[in-house]
């Protein structure tokens, strides 16, 4: 049994959420290096490792992360090493048709999902998490604000194992926009394993970025899994900008004729950062649709790493399916891989799909430069306009205006190290 | 013993036998050019003749190697400068395809070329506010509608609306030496008489110009000083604007079989027309 699993049953032997899905969990091990899901990032370094349970007390925080809550304004959700904060978070004007707990109820069928050692981090999180946002919106209901919810990591001296489990559930034709801040306090290197569960229902639209700007410590593994019934429309932008693994798996069911996901994102690999993306999106009703646009940017030793599964079922006539994946390769020593697959056994489609990898372009560089604009700084405008084009997705100038400062603060860390 | 600089134009750009490669061939073979303030030069030529190559060696584009020769700029050696040096120093490349940069704003980009500009010079930079004002001016001045700054550079522009956009930044940039490259090719009459406007209105005694041009037709609307036939990496006549009128009657065959026997005596002639009075 590797290290990681051991400590792990250690940590949450009495505290399990699922015993039954601990002892299934410690029964399937990490997958091996041949394993398709996990060929591009490997899980060795980290399953020799050990972590403890997050203690119950809550940490302290600085004033620097204090400030950094202050200027994220409310309704405001904080979690700290995977516990509810209540003091930190700001409820006050969260209206009467939303509601939020933050201790997660299990799903009835938690216990058999996830049996394949791939989805060992799932089913980690179906035995452990306690915690999460569970967050639903009433049906026709429209928040006027976007929900804030915020996780901070902070370094207690030991490595944590940290596990949420989040719920959200739109309600028909409700409306819900949604910022998960993912931020850092002191350097440490927790494990920070969450499983989101999406639902809306006919109608409902949701606007939903997450930021993760985590510390270069922290291992981030999260599972969304989303289903989406009749006309309903999934906006999603996720800006992968810090920790030192990050991997995400998105799947996506367009179970309903008319559904929409516009999902998009940026994968920011620096320094020795390790960001893989894997997308499954199903197509199973008709006349659904999926726009996906997403950008990696690799340098100095970093990595990033992007699937793009897309498969459309049998019946599902009318889809409308168009991923592109691009990449700037900055460094000799960073590397990108990508995997656009697309899968169609419907006979009435429009798919199209596209990955590449390059360089920034001399012609752009060139006509910056041409116009007094200095090498580095052209490099920057060029190298910034890539990794903005996923923020498009979120269609609404006050959310990107929300999420931007983060993106651009992250590609300034990069020219200084350039 | 010095004129008087007063009556005297200053002398802006001397090339003197210029070669240059591109890819390992030699385009530009013993170019020779002397252009003073104030003045409008067109280089007209066939295709291949190294026409854009000169505007692009000029503005310090990666991949022209200069094998041999000289281009001194304002007393400076202008091939030792980076490109945005050269912009800052105010050599202006209106572009032949002007690239789209899709993310990048178009007043982003212009306030951004400005301010590096003043930076370069040690001038102060301008706020959002005056830039604003100062945009608004160049606008109206050459009938541009200011939607154009909201999108991202030249993109989804038209032929036309690309090269008007070059316009607008030479406008606003103010050089002092703008080199026009085929700035007319691809653009109706319209779409051609308001380029030539917005250059006629930026004619000044301090500034001058280079138009390089395929066609005579750009020449009507902009009247140049001097006119000169490059062929074959070099200039192998000069002379007034009737040149033009004759190239255009007689095609650019006329001017192979002139001067193809006798080449070194038709260089010397193109010398002695550069130091005319203009």
């Amino acid at each position: 049994m590797s290290a990681l699993l051991e400590s792990l049953q250690l940590a949450f032997a009495d505290a399990a959420q699922s015993k039954t899905a601990l002892d299934q969990a410690v029964a399937i091990g990490f997958p091996g290096p041949r394993t398709e899901q996990w060929k591009y990032t490997s899980l060795r370094p980290l399953s020799a490792r050990r972590f403890v349970a997050p203690p119950s007390a809550l940490a302290e925080l600085n004033a620097a992360t204090l400030e950094t809550l202050a200027s994220i304004p409310g309704p405001r959700i904080v979690f700290i090493n995977g516990n509810y904060a209540p003091d930190h978070s700001s409820l006050a004007d969260l209206p009467n048709g939303v509601t939020f707990e933050s201790s997660g109820t299990a799903n009835a069928d938690d216990d058999s999902r996830f049996a394949s050692a791939h989805d060992i981090f799932a089913k980690l999180n179906t035995a452990i998490a306690k915690q999460g946002m569970q967050i639903h919106v009433d049906d026709s209901f429209v928040p006027e604000k976007c929900l804030q919810v915020v996780f901070v990591s902070v370094g207690t001296g030991t490595d944590l194992a940290i596990h949420y489990r989040h719920k959200i559930t739109l309600g028909k034709n409700a409306k819900l926009a949604l910022i998960e801040h993912h931020v850092s306090q002191d350097s440490q290197q927790h494990l920070i394993n969450t499983l989101c569960d999406i639902a809306l229902q006919d109608g409902a639209e949701f606007s939903h970025a997450r930021i993760q700007q985590d510390n270069a410590g922290n291992s981030h593994f999260l599972r969304t899994e989303a289903s989406l019934q009749s006309l309903s429309v999934y906006r999603r932008l996720d800006l992968e900008l810090g920790a030192h693994v990050s991997r995400h798996d998105l799947q996506v069911k367009l179970l309903g004729d008319g559904a929409a996901l516009y999902a998009n994102g940026s994968l920011i690999a620096s320094g020795r950062r390790h960001v893989d993306t894997r997308l499954d999106i199903q197509h199973i009703a008709k006349n659904t649709s999926c726009n996906l646009l997403w950008r990696g940017l690799a340098t100095e030793r970093g990595r990033a790493v992007f699937h793009g599964g897309i498969l459309i079922e049998k019946g599902a006539d009318g889809t409308a399916a168009h991923l592109s994946n691009k990449n700037l390769l900055l460094s000799d020593n960073a590397e990108i891989d990508t995997q656009p697959v697309l899968v169609i056994h419907a006979d009435e489609v429009t798919a199209s799909h596209g990955a590449t990898v390059g360089r920034l372009d001399d012609g752009h560089l060139f006509y910056l430069r041409a116009r007094g604009i200095p090498e580095a700084q052209a490099k920057a405008m060029l190298t910034n306009a890539f990794c903005k084009q996923t923020l498009q997705v979120l269609g609404n100038e006050d959310l990107i205006a929300q999420v931007a400062p983060s993106l651009e603060k992250a590609l300034q860390i990069i020219e200084v190290q350039a | 013993m010095s004129a008087p600089t007063k009556i005297a134009q200053k002398r802006m750009l001397k090339i003197e036998n210029l070669h240059v490669r591109v890819a390992g061939k030699e385009i530009l073979k013993g170019l020779s050019l002397e252009v003073k303030a104030g003045e409008v030069h067109a280089i007209m030529g066939p295709n291949g003749a190294g026409k854009s190559t000169l505007g692009n060696v000029l503005s310090g584009r990666e991949g022209y190697e200069v094998v041999e020769g000289s281009v001194i700029y304002q007393g400076k050696n202008l091939l030792e400068l980076e490109p945005e040096e050269r912009a800052a120093e105010g050599v202006f490349l209106a572009f032949q395809y002007p690239v789209e940069i899709p993310g990048v704003n178009n007043t982003y980009f212009l306030r951004s070329a400005l301010n590096a500009q003043k930076k370069y010079r040690g001038e102060p930079e301008v706020d959002s506010m005056q830039f604003l004002k100062l945009v608004r001016e160049k606008l109206s001045v050459l009938h541009l509608k200011d939607e154009l700054l909201h999108r991202a550079v030249n993109e989804g522009f038209s032929g036309g609306e690309k090269k008007r956009n070059e316009i607008f930044q030479l406008a606003l940039l103010e050089p002092k030496l703008a080199i026009l490259d085929e700035t007319d090719s691809g653009l109706d009459i319209d779409a051609l008489k308001a380029v030539a406007d917005g250059v006629n209105l930026m004619r000044s005694p301090e500034r001058a110009f280079l138009v390089i041009t395929h066609y005579q037709r750009l020449l009507d609307y902009i009247k140049p000083d001097v006119v000169h036939v490059l062929a074959d990496g070099r200039i192998v006549e000069s002379g007034g604007p009737e040149l033009a009128l004759e190239l255009e009657a007689h095609g650019y065959a006329w001017v192979k079989d002139r001067v193809a026997p006798h080449m070194d005596v038709q260089v010397s002639r193109a010398q002695d027309a550069q130091e005319r009075p203009a």
